[in-house]
C-alpha cells in the first residue's frame, strides 16, 4: 500500500447542538406522558417501563458486544468508526435509573415475588433458590456494574490512544474484550431470563438467551448503523468511509435479521411440535384475543420487510435505504420487546395506546441524547488507532 | 501454425496493487474486452475492471424461490393428499412443520442453481477449451503473479497500442496469445466419441461389480460368516424334527415363570362367581390402580370413568363405569373384561400384569364410590 503514510483527514468538528435538542424534547416529552402513564394505570406503565429497561440494554450492551467483536476478531474496516458506537454504548449509565420504577414495582409485574405462592406451587417452590428477591437484587446490580465498568474500561483505553497513538493500548483492548465476551454472553442471557421469561414463572425456553442476544446485537447495531451513515453524510466523521463501509454494515444487519428470524423459528417450531401444555399456553396468549395479528405482524415487521429491504447489493450500499432500515430495525425491536411482555400484562385482549408512546418516545430520546451528551469534547473518530488507515483502504 | 488468430495481449505484474492500478488505467483507457487473472480474488477489482453488478444473483433468487414453492407443493401432496397420517394431534397441512424443509430445499436449489448456471451460461460449458489455456502466462498468474489480458475483438483494440499501454503500465513480459488449431475450429472435446464410450464403459463395469458385490460375493464362503451358524434361527426348516419345524412348541402342562393360566377364557359368570380380589384396599394398591388407569384405560373411559374420551370421535366412546350394571357387577367381572376384552375392548392382558389388574379394578370401585357416595362415607 504507497499511501501508507498519508495523513489521515480529521478535522475535530462538535455536534451540531440541534441533536442535543431533539434528543432533550425526545427525552422531556416522553418523561411527561410516561410519569402521566404512571399516575394512570401504574401496573401497565410498569410493564412498558420494563419493555423500555430491555430496549436500553439492547442498544447500550448490544453497542459494547460490536466493540469487544472487533478487537477480538482484528476487524479492520470498523475501526473508522469504533468511536462512534462506544459513544452509543454509554446510554448504559442510564439503566438503573430506568430499573428503579421497576424496582419498586416488582409485585405488580413478577407473581414469584408473592412469598405465598413460591411455598404452595411445588414448580415455583423447586425455582425459588433462584428466583427470590435477594438474589434477583444482587444479580441487577452486579450486571448493570459489570456493564458499565466494562465499557468504562474499554472507552477510556480507546479515548487514551488519541493522545498517545500508543500501539500497546490495542492490545490492551483485545484483553478486556476476551474478558467481556464471557461476562456478556453469562448476562445477556441471564438479564434475559431475569427480566421477561420470569414474568412467567411456570414457563421456559431454553433457547431464550439466544434469542434476546439475537435482538440485542440487532439493537445495538441499527443505533450504529444509523449514527455512522447519517454522522457520514454530514461530514463529521474522516474522509475515507465509503459504500464498501456501508455494504458491511447492511451485511452484518441482514445476516441479524436472519439469524432472529432463525431463532425465533426454532423457539415457536419446538414448542409447537411437542404440544406440551406447560410451554404452549405462552404462545397461546400470544396468540388469542387480539394478539394473533400483532403476532402475525411481528414477523412481517422483524423478518420479511427489511429481509427483501436489505437483500439487493445496492440496496445495502444505499445511504437512504440504510438510514430508514436502522429506524425500522430499531422499531421492530422495540415491537419485539413489547411483543415478548405486554401479553402477559393483558392476557387475551390486545393494547395500545398513549400510556406507551411516551416510553417509546423515552427509549429514543435516551439513546440521542446520551449520545449528545457523552460525544462532547470527544473526537468522533479514534485517531490513534493503528488500524484506522487500513480500516479507510478497506475494499470488498 | 496456419491458423494463428490472435487472441490478446497478456501482461504480468508482481504484486496486488500493480494489477489493480493496471486495471483501472485499462477501464479508463476505453477498454472494455479484457481479463484479469490473479491466483485468489483481489478485493476491489469489481470496481477497477468497472465491471457491473454480477446478474448471477437473479439465477439465485428465482432457482431459490421455485425451490421453496416445490418444497411446499411436495409436502402438501404428500401429507395432505397422497399419503395423510395424522402426527402428533397435529392437522394434515402443519405448515410450520414444512418450514424446515422449505428452508434447506431453497438453500440447495439457489446454491445448485448459481454454479450450473454459472458454468452453463458465463463458462458457455461444454466448450472447455480457452486459448489462455497451457500457457505461460496462465502458469504464472495460478501461482504468484498478477496478469493482465487485453482481448483483440475489443473496439479499440490495435497491437502496437495496446503493447504500449502495456508498456506505459509497466507490465512485465508482454506476449501476444494466440488460438491454436481446435479452438479456431470450435471443435470441443466433451462429446467426444472415445470420451463418451469410456464414460459408458466405467458406468457399466461399476454397475456390474457392484451389483455382484452386493448380491452374490456377499453371500458366498466365505464372506457369508456372520449369516451362517450352528444354531436354530427363527421360522428355519429342521431337518432334526420329523415335522420339519425348527420351532418347537412348550411341552404340554408348562407354565412360563410368573404366568398363572387365566382359567375362566370365555366364561364371564364363572369368572364373576369364583374370582376374589386378592389386593388389600389401601392407598399403595390405590395409586397403582390409578396410575395404570390413566395410562391405559382414560383415554377411552376418561380419567373419572364417564366414558368422555379424549380421542375427539375417532373412536366410539365406551359406555360409563357409573352405569348400574357395571357398579352390581362382582370384581371378578371387571377383572375377566380388562383381561378378555368386551365387544370393541380389546384384552389388556399383555399391557397389566395380574396384579395390575386387580390393582386396577380396586381403582375403578373407588371412582364408582366417589359419584355414589353412601350417606355413611360424608360423616
Amino acid at each position: 500500500m504507497s499511501a501508507h503514510q498519508e495523513k489521515i483527514e480529521y478535522s475535530k468538528k462538535e455536534l451540531s447542538p440541534k441533536v442535543l435538542q431533539i434528543g432533550f424534547l425526545l427525552t422531556l416529552i416522553g418523561l411527561v406522558i410516561s410519569i402521566a402513564a404512571y399516575f394512570a394505570e401504574p401496573t401497565r406503565a410498569a410493564f412498558m417501563n420494563l419493555v423500555l429497561l430491555m430496549f436500553l440494554i439492547s442498544v447500550g450492551l448490544g453497542s459494547l458486544f460490536l466493540i469487544a467483536l472487533e478487537y477480538l476478531a482484528g476487524a479492520v474496516w470498523s475501526a473508522p468508526y469504533r468511536r462512534v458506537i462506544e459513544i452509543i454504548a454509554s446510554v448504559l449509565f442510564v439503566l438503573p435509573l430506568v430499573a428503579l420504577p421497576i424496582y419498586l414495582n416488582m409485585n405488580d409485574l413478577f407473581h414469584w415475588t408473592h412469598a405465598g405462592i413460591m411455598k404452595e406451587d411445588t414448580a415455583l417452590a423447586n425455582k425459588s433458590g433462584y428466583l427470590n428477591l435477594t438474589f434477583f437484587s444482587i444479580r441487577i446490580v452486579v450486571f448493570f456494574m459489570l456493564w458499565i465498568i466494562f465499557y468504562l474500561i474499554l472507552h477510556r483505553n480507546s479515548l487514551k490512544q488519541d493522545s498517545s497513538f500508543d500501539q500497546t493500548l490495542t492490545k490492551k483492548g483485545i484483553k478486556w474484550s476476551a474478558v467481556f465476551m464471557p461476562v456478556f454472553a453469562i448476562t445477556v442471557t441471564f438479564s434475559s431470563i431475569d427480566w421477561i421469561m420470569s414474568l412467567e414463572p411456570h414457563w421456559f425456553s431454553t433457547i431464550f438467551g439466544v434469542y434476546y442476544f439475537s435482538g440485542t446485537v440487532l439493537a445495538g447495531l441499527a443505533a450504529a448503523t444509523f449514527a455512522i451513515v447519517l454522522l457520514n453524510s454530514k461530514g463529521y466523521l474522516v474522509k475515507g468511509i465509503k459504500e464498501e463501509h456501508y455494504y458491511s454494515l447492511g451485511a452484518l444487519l441482514f445476516a441479524f435479521i436472519n439469524f432472529w428470524a432463525y431463532i425465533a423459528f426454532s423457539q415457536f417450531l419446538l414448542i409447537w411440535y411437542a404440544n406440551l401444555p406447560e410451554e404452549t399456553y405462552w404462545f397461546l396468549s400470544r396468540w388469542e384475543g387480539g394478539w394473533l395479528a400483532f403476532t402475525i405482524g411481528l414477523a412481517f415487521v422483524h423478518f420479511v420487510i427489511p429481509y427483501f429491504a436489505l437483500l439487493s447489493q445496492p440496496s445495502k450500499m444505499n445511504e437512504k435505504r440504510l438510514l430508514t432500515m436502522s429506524v425500522w430495525i430499531l422499531f421492530a425491536h422495540f415491537y419485539d420487546l413489547y411483543w415478548l411482555i405486554m401479553p402477559t400484562y393483558s392476557k387475551g385482549k390486545f393494547v395500545f395506546g398513549w400510556n406507551e408512546i411516551g416510553f417509546i418516545l423515552l427509549g429514543f430520546g435516551l439513546v440521542v441524547l446520551f449520545f449528545a451528551q457523552f460525544s462532547k469534547n470527544k473526537n468522533l473518530v479514534a485517531i490513534g488507532d493503528p488500524k484506522l488507515k487500513r480500516g479507510l483502504d478497506f475494499r470488498l | 501454425m496456419k491458423d494463428k488468430i490472435l487472441y490478446g495481449y497478456t501482461g504480468i505484474f508482481n504484486t496486488p496493487d500493480a494489477i489493480i492500478s493496471a486495471a483501472n488505467e485499462a477501464s479508463a483507457k476505453g477498454y472494455r474486452k479484457f481479463d484479469v487473472n490473479t491466483p485468489y480474488p483481489v478485493h476491489g477489482m469489481n470496481k477497477a475492471m468497472k465491471l457491473p453488478p454480477s446478474k448471477l444473483g437473479y439465477a439465485a433468487l428465482v432457482f431459490g424461490l421455485s425451490g421453496t414453492l416445490s418444497a411446499l407443493l411436495l409436502m402438501y401432496w404428500i401429507s395432505a393428499i397422497d399419503y395423510p397420517i395424522v402426527i402428533g394431534g397435529k392437522p394434515f397441512f402443519a405448515l410450520p412443520a414444512f418450514v424446515p424443509i422449505m428452508f434447506e430445499v431453497t438453500v440447495l436449489a439457489a446454491s445448485i442453481a448459481t454454479v450450473l448456471t454459472l458454468i452453463i451460461v458465463y463458462f458457455k460449458f461444454p466448450n472447455i477449451s480457452h486459448p489462455l489455456h497451457d500457457t505461460d502466462y496462465m502458469k504464472q498468474v495460478s501461482s504468484d503473479k498478477y496478469g493482465i489480458c487485453i482481448q483483440a475483438d475489443d473496439k479499440l483494440f490495435s497491437e502496437t497500442e495496446v503493447i504500449d499501454f502495456l508498456k506505459s503500465v509497466r507490465a512485465e513480459q508482454i506476449t501476444p496469445i494466440y488460438f491454436d488449431n481446435e479452438e479456431v475450429n470450435n471443435k470441443t472435446t466433451v462429446f467426444d466419441k472415445k470420451f463418451i464410450g469410456l464414460l459408458v464403459a466405467i458406468a457399466i463395469v461399476v454397475s456390474i461389480v457392484t451389483y455382484s458385490l452386493l448380491n452374490k460375493a456377499m453371500y458366498t464362503i466365505p464372506f457369508n460368516w456372520m449369516m451362517e451358524q450352528a444354531k436354530v434361527s427363527p421360522q428355519q426348516k429342521s431337518t432334526f424334527y420329523s415335522d420339519g419345524f425348527g420351532m418347537r412348541n412348550p411341552v404340554d402342562g408348562t407354565v412360563v415363570r410368573g404366568q398363572m393360566p387365566y382359567q375362566f377364557k370365555g366364561n364371564p359368570e364363572m369368572a364373576g362367581q369364583m374370582l376374589v380380589n386378592p389386593l388389600a384396599m389401601n392407598i399403595e394398591n390405590l395409586n397403582l390402580g390409578k396410575k395404570k388407569f390413566d395410562i391405559y384405560c382414560s383415554p377411552c373411559h376418561g380419567y373419572f370413568g364417564n366414558g368422555d374420551s379424549r380421542l375427539r370421535g375417532q373412536f366410539p366412546n365406551p359406555p360409563s363405569l357409573h352405569s348400574e350394571k357395571v357398579r352390581t357387577w362382582k370384581d371378578g367381572n371387571i377383572y375377566h373384561v380388562i383381561s378378555e376384552g368386551q365387544n370393541i375392548m380389546p384384552s389388556y392382558a399383555s399391557q397389566l400384569t395380574r396384579e395390575e389388574r386387580w390393582a386396577v379394578v380396586l381403582y375403578v370401585r373407588a371412582l364408582q364410590r366417589a359419584q355414589n357416595a353412601k350417606e355413611s362415607d360424608l360423616q
